[in-house]
């Protein structure tokens, strides 16, 4: 306690000191302090978090994205005051659906029965998972997953079956929010087995105003033949930081196909990390950025291709309105034995202000020498033909813009083979449309 | 309906139109005919109010308001329609959505009611119908993948739901075969009565053996030269522009 940096003004401890100080304070109450692998596991994470911090922008890997407006506040212990469904974002039409709530699972809030596939919460789960949590997120090489190992609370377990189709499963991670900012770290592990499937889509919100950090963690394994088809809609509080690292590993011909939307937040991270690790193993990442003034949303992916004939594909697109900014970084490593590798990355933006910005790092490191990759990006405003056609048909100027962002995000959501994921993303694209409406008006 | 005196405008500085008087009353089809580079295309624009294009003098008054005053969709929602020589894609945007969201728009102005869903499909599938045109070209983005022919009857289809008092068709016949160009005709000849009047752009006199107008004028270097009944057109098909052009 005492070598941790006292900060001056307040006297509660800021930034990266918070979080360590926080530990400190729980590591006795955490899930899993008694069992020996996991007190061993968060007791590492915390070594290399006290040494490494949060990253910054002399991290390459952070270079366009400055973490300077999390580490400004203190974080205080969520005080969950969520008792009835009445605050739920509302179902996404699937008939199970796991609530977190500021970070801990909600039986009372669940749907989990009679399903054909295990589901529960981490939290109470920890014994039987040793071996699988941690396998696939690394303290050591990466801040944000010893940040997560250090403090995590609760999560999503789920485990499909060989060859049973799962449907649809929903995760609702809500933030109750609260006087102080909290922080929240869930650990999520999903694990399609065979020829198994499954939908999952996540949710991610907290009301609006609130100030929040949620930083989840997502170990997601997909083996052979099977296929998880993966939405994350993220709607927090415009005050609101997200933080998320999704690794995923696929086995031969198995699939991870994911969607992520990002319309809240003041400051938003997804990473997402794919082990393409069999031959056809497959991904697909896709999603969308709806940027308005003041929002910071970044998205890194690292596809890993470690076994031939795989196809990888990204289509990312973002509109970014006010002074707001975007980032993409898109890395692909081909190893040698990847012969026959399809990668396919796109990223577009859409800038309605001439204050916003856009970074894109698309990064292709390739050693075999049979491999198919290309990756392309483009940054424009509203094409002024399309814009007169409309208002030459009657819709006023701001409505004809309104439907050509529309139009551009709607190639994105087209792009979803999942037909639950594509109303989903309907779903929420009108809500924060509606939203917007309300606001202009 | 429309008065147009002394019109001239310039794009990028440079002059295009160059006094443009034109009058067009209530129930008149008007044809203009002109060389290339005549300002044809230049006053579809300015009339319907692309931006871009600078008036530097004159007016334009449409049912004595004036138009050269108003925004884009106000002169929409006022009756006027323009027909484009080349509509624009809209890749994303449905023509469904597309065209009941333009109709709901005029209708909102003028203060009628706006149609629902349902009324609006019965209604644009009924005027489809009179276009040959297949249904499922509602379902698909808008002008996406359509052939020329496609097109120029969707634009056709447009001016069909929204009705408007005056419109204009920028060389809508470029492009079409015969059959095409009949079934466009037929669209604005269906319109033709005391409360519709239309200014017929091209380069072809074969469009007006179909649409045929009140009155003929030919345009060149911006200005109106010559002007006359019907029998004009076929005397330009015949001779050409050679003698406008040297005078």
């Amino acid at each position: 306690m005492n070598e941790m940096s006292p900060t001056a003004l307040t006297g509660a401890p800021l930034g990266a000191d918070s979080f360590l100080h926080r530990y400190e304070g729980l590591r006795q109450r955490l899930p899993g302090a008694r069992l020996p692998w996991v007190a061993a596991l968060r007791e590492r994470a915390a070594e290399s978090f006290r040494a490494k911090g949060f990253p910054t922008r002399r991290d390459e890997a952070w270079k366009y994205t400055d973490l300077a407006p999390l580490l400004a506040l203190g974080f205080a212990e969520p005080l969950s005051s969520v008792d009835d469904d009445a605050a739920l974002p509302p179902s996404q039409g699937g008939a199970a659906r796991a609530v977190f709530v500021d970070g801990r699972f909600r039986a009372d809030l669940s749907a989990l029965d009679d399903l054909p596939y295990r589901v529960g919460s981490v939290a109470e789960a920890l014994p039987r998972l040793d071996g699988a949590l941690g396998r696939l997120a690394q303290p050591s090489e990466q801040p944000l997953a010893a940040l997560n190992a250090m403090l995590f609370e609760d999560g999503l377990v789920v485990r499909v079956p060989p060859g049973v189709a799962g449907g649809v499963l929903e995760l609702v991670s809500m933030a109750s929010g609260g006087e102080r900012p909290t922080a929240l770290h869930p650990r999520h592990l999903i694990r399609i087995e065979d020829g198994a499937s499954l939908t999952l889509i996540e949710t991610t919100t907290g009301p609006e105003g609130a100030r929040y950090l949620q930083a989840p963690v997502f170990e997601i394994e997909v083996a052979e033949g099977g296929r998880l088809n993966h939405a994350r809609l993220q709607t927090e509080s415009r005050a609101a930081f997200n933080l998320s690292t999704v690794y995923a590993a696929v086995a031969g011909g198995g699939t991870y196909d994911s969607f992520v939307l990002n319309a809240g937040g003041r400051l938003v991270r997804n990473e997402i990390h794919t082990a393409l690790q069999g031959p056809k193993a497959a991904c697909h990442l896709n999603g969308a950025q709806l940027l308005a003034d003041g929002q910071h949303a970044d998205t890194t992916t690292v596809i890993d291709h470690a076994a031939p004939d795989c196809p990888s594909r990204q289509t990312y697109k973002t509109v970014l309105a006010g002074r707001s900014r975007g980032v993409f970084q898109g890395k692909i490593h081909v190893h040698q034995i990847a012969q026959r590798t399809d990668g396919y990355q796109m990223n577009q933006a859409l800038l309605l202000s001439p204050e916003a910005e856009v970074d894109s790092k698309p990064q292709l490191e390739i050693y075999a020498d049979d491999v198919k990759c290309s990756h392309g990006a483009t940054v424009g405003a509203l094409d002024a033909d399309q814009l007169f056609y409309l208002r030459a048909r009657g819709i006023p100027a701001e409505a004809a813009r309104r439907m050509l962002v529309r139009a551009f995000l709607q190639e994105a959501v087209e792009a979803v083979e999942d037909p639950a994921i594509q109303a989903a993303l309907d779903r929420t694209l009108q809500a924060w449309w509606q939203a917007e409406d309300r606001e202009a008006a | 309906m429309l008065d147009i005196r002394n019109l001239t405008a310039e794009i990028d500085g440079k002059q295009i139109l160059r006094g443009i008087d034109l009058e067009i009353r209530p129930g008149e089809v008007h044809a203009i005919m002109g060389p290339n580079g005549s300002g044809k295309s230049t006053l579809s624009y300015v009339l319907a109010g692309r931006e871009g294009y600078e008036v530097t003098g004159g007016s334009a008054e449409f049912d004595g308001k004036d138009l050269l005053a108003m925004e884009p969709e106000e002169r929409a929602a006022l009756g006027l329609f323009l027909a484009f020589q080349y509509p624009v894609e809209l890749p994303g945007v449905g023509n469904a959505n597309f065209l009941r969201t333009a109709l709901n728009a005029q209708r909102r102005v003028r203060g009628e009611l706006e149609l629902d869903a349902m009324q609006f499909l019965k209604l644009a599938r009924a005027r489809m119908k009179d276009l040959s045109m297949p249904e499922d070209m509602l379902k698909r983005g808008v002008n996406v993948g359509f052939s020329g022919g496609e097109k120029k009857r969707n634009e056709v289809l447009q001016m069909a739901l929204l009705q408007p008092k005056l419109a204009i068709l920028d060389e809508t016949d470029s492009g079409l075969d015969i059959d095409a160009l009949r079934i466009v005709a037929d669209g604005v000849n269906a319109l033709r009565g005391p409360g519709f009047s239309a200014l017929v752009i091209t380069h072809y006199q074969r469009l007006l053996n179909y649409i045929v107008p009140d009155r003929v004028h030919v345009l060149v270097k911006g200005r109106i030269v010559r002007s006359g009944g019907p029998e004009l057109a076929e005397e330009l098909e015949a001779s050409g522009y050679a003698g406008d052009l040297a005078a």
